[in-house]
């Protein structure tokens, strides 16, 4: 082992000199400035990252045509992809169902031959009124408020939704009787 | 050929698969004497010779070359998604089979009052600087070449551009997380998808702090710490791998179950239509309509999880378990146990519903809560 190594820096202390507490603060705050605006900015631009330009947001409220454009007892399913709804006609009125399945939020797809949605990501099933039978999805799909426009047109208002376990299918908003 | 494939379709429905792996699994891998000696009789310990593992490669890669000439079979096995768990069949046995055939040789070694092998073995003592650096650096190089030539080879299987409308069918997880969507089918999404994953990550943690026996540190040893290797095998090896590879193979449209040379057929229709226990007890055996109060109605469910996850394990420790509570103290004991209760739920959860197509024990959809 040879003598114990002095490093330079300690050595030559006059390096230090001309920096005065004074001018070391000066110095500190500057940095810790530039520290914070630069952090500052790269946060802000997070923040603005999570507002798209654009939103490719369909209206929550629309108007699906008249009611003689559903057929009794037929699933209508033309406004899934665009507003994510199943329209569909019993003999006794309308109801929308939203295409969110209850589980885990996949979209199921309405099966015409065996008469149920049916829920690709851990099969879940429910049956044409949207109550759940199969799998492992705990409550029915919820329902949107349907009503008439003063034009005669069906409007659906998805900002409203009917949940059953909560007995809100007996809320008159949640079906068009027709 | 077509019986084999039939038998193959036959045991892999998951009823029957998963019970022959666990029943089975006591056997490979013997956490008392009885099955100890059951495993000896049988020759079931051969299989961690270099016979054994001869013959274990023989079989799957027989398996897979059927396979690969299967038609439908063909279609799943080859997809680039499912290559990673064709790997992983392998190298998961593969190293089981390594880590068996070490334990195997280091019991026998101490039968006959010897040390283990690792005891005065220079050979797997390297400097870190430059040894197993370099080793580390070459292994690298390998792996990135492999790496290479994979994704050269085949190509990633990207799809079109995400569209709201339309889901896959079936919907995949990555492979990784195949575990968890089997999970998924037969829990409500809390628990499946957060507290599972949560008890898995914790309780691997907690394992150093749970498994305080002295014995078989540093060195292979199966005998010494058997019922920590068949509890850890099987949550392991039953309860995530192979439901990996459920979730890879057997899982079609609509998340139905098919066999690895059945056609997936996207109408197959199979009777799943499921009832909670409240409903079987209430409407089925006691004949009168749901109580309308939340708690009355799911009583007996309440009554069921709290006696099993509670009650049962205070119970044990006054009988059968006594020794282990008195040893272990009463922290450890019910950490042990909550863990250990946690893990065995799923598969308990999963025969419930294979055999009585029950669907939760609690089901309050009211307040987002069933178990
Ligand atoms: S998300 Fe539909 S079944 Fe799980």
């Amino acid at each position: 082992m040879s003598e114990k190594v002095i490093p330079k820096a300690s050595i030559n202390s006059d390096s230090g000199k001309d920096l005065n507490r004074k001018g070391f603060l000066g110095w500190l705050s500057i940095g810790w400035l530039a520290f914070a605006g630069a952090t500052g900015g790269f946060f802000t631009s997070m923040i603005r990252f999570m507002f798209p330009n654009v939103l490719f947001e369909p209206p929550q409220s629309f108007k699906i045509g008249y009611p003689d454009d559903f057929t009794i007892g037929k699933v209508d399913t033309r406004f899934k992809k665009k507003y994510a709804v199943w329209v569909v006609r019993n003999d006794e009125g309308i109801y929308a169902l939203s295409t969110v399945c209850t589980h885990l939020g996949c979209t199921p797809n309405w099966l015409e031959v065996e008469q149920k949605y049916k829920c690709p990501c851990h099969g879940s099933g429910f049956r044409k009124t949207g109550v759940h039978f199969e799998g492992p999805a705990p409550r029915p799909l919820e329902r949107h408020s349907v009503s008439l426009a003063s034009d005669g047109q069906i409007i659906v208002d998805k900002t409203k939704r009917f949940k059953w376990e909560k007995g809100e299918w007996e809320i008159e908003e949640s079906f068009l009787k027709i | 050929m077509n019986y084999i494939k039939d038998l193959f379709d036959f045991l892999s429905a998951p009823t029957i698969s998963f019970t022959l792996l666990t029943v089975a699994f006591p056997f490979i891998f013997p956490p008392t004497d009885w099955f100890d000696k059951k495993n000896k009789q049988w020759g079931i310990y051969k299989l961690w010779t270099n016979k054994g593992a001869f013959w274990i490669f023989m079989s799957i890669t027989f398996f897979f070359i059927i396979g690969y000439f299967d038609p439908y079979f063909n279609l799943t096995m080859t997809k680039p998604d499912n290559i990673p768990i064709i790997l992983m069949i392998y190298s998961m046995i593969f190293v089981i089979w390594l880590g068996m055939k070490k334990a195997y040789n280091n019991d026998a070694r101490l039968d006959r009052g010897e040390k283990p092998e690792e005891w005065n073995d220079p050979d797997d003592k390297v400097l870190v600087w430059p040894d197993l650096v370099y080793i580390e650096l070459i292994a690298l190089i390998l792996f990135m070449v492999f790496l290479i030539v994979w994704s050269i080879l085949i190509g990633a299987p990207l799809e079109e551009p995400a569209n709201p409308a339309a889901t896959p069918n079936p919907s995949k997880a990555p492979w990784y997380f195949l575990g968890l969507q089997e999970m998924l089918v037969y829990f409500d999404p809390w628990l499946a998808g957060i507290i599972f994953p949560i008890f898995i990550i914790v309780g691997m943690m907690a394992i150093p702090y749970m498994d305080i026996n002295k014995k078989g540190e540093g060195y292979y040893s199966f005998k010494e710490r058997r019922v920590g290797y068949f509890i850890f095998m099987y949550g392991w090896m039953v309860l995530w791998v192979f439901l990996i590879v459920i979730g890879t193979f057997f899982r079609g449209p609509n998340w139905n179950f098919f066999g690895p040379f059945e056609w997936w057929d996207p109408h197959k229709v199979v009777p799943l239509t499921n009832v909670n226990l409240s409903e079987y007890v209430w409407v089925k055996l006691l004949n009168k309509g749901l109580p309308t109060n939340i708690i009355a109605r799911e009583a007996v469910g309440f009554v069921a999880v709290i006696g099993y996850l509670f009650i049962m394990p205070l119970l044990l420790a006054k009988t059968k378990l006594k020794n282990l509570f008195e040893h272990y103290g009463p922290v450890r004991y019910s950490t042990l146990m909550l863990f250990g209760l946690t893990m065995f739920a799923l598969p308990i959860k999963m025969y419930l519903r294979w055999l009585f197509n029950l669907k939760y024990i609690i089901a309050i959809p009211e307040w987002f809560f069933n178990i």
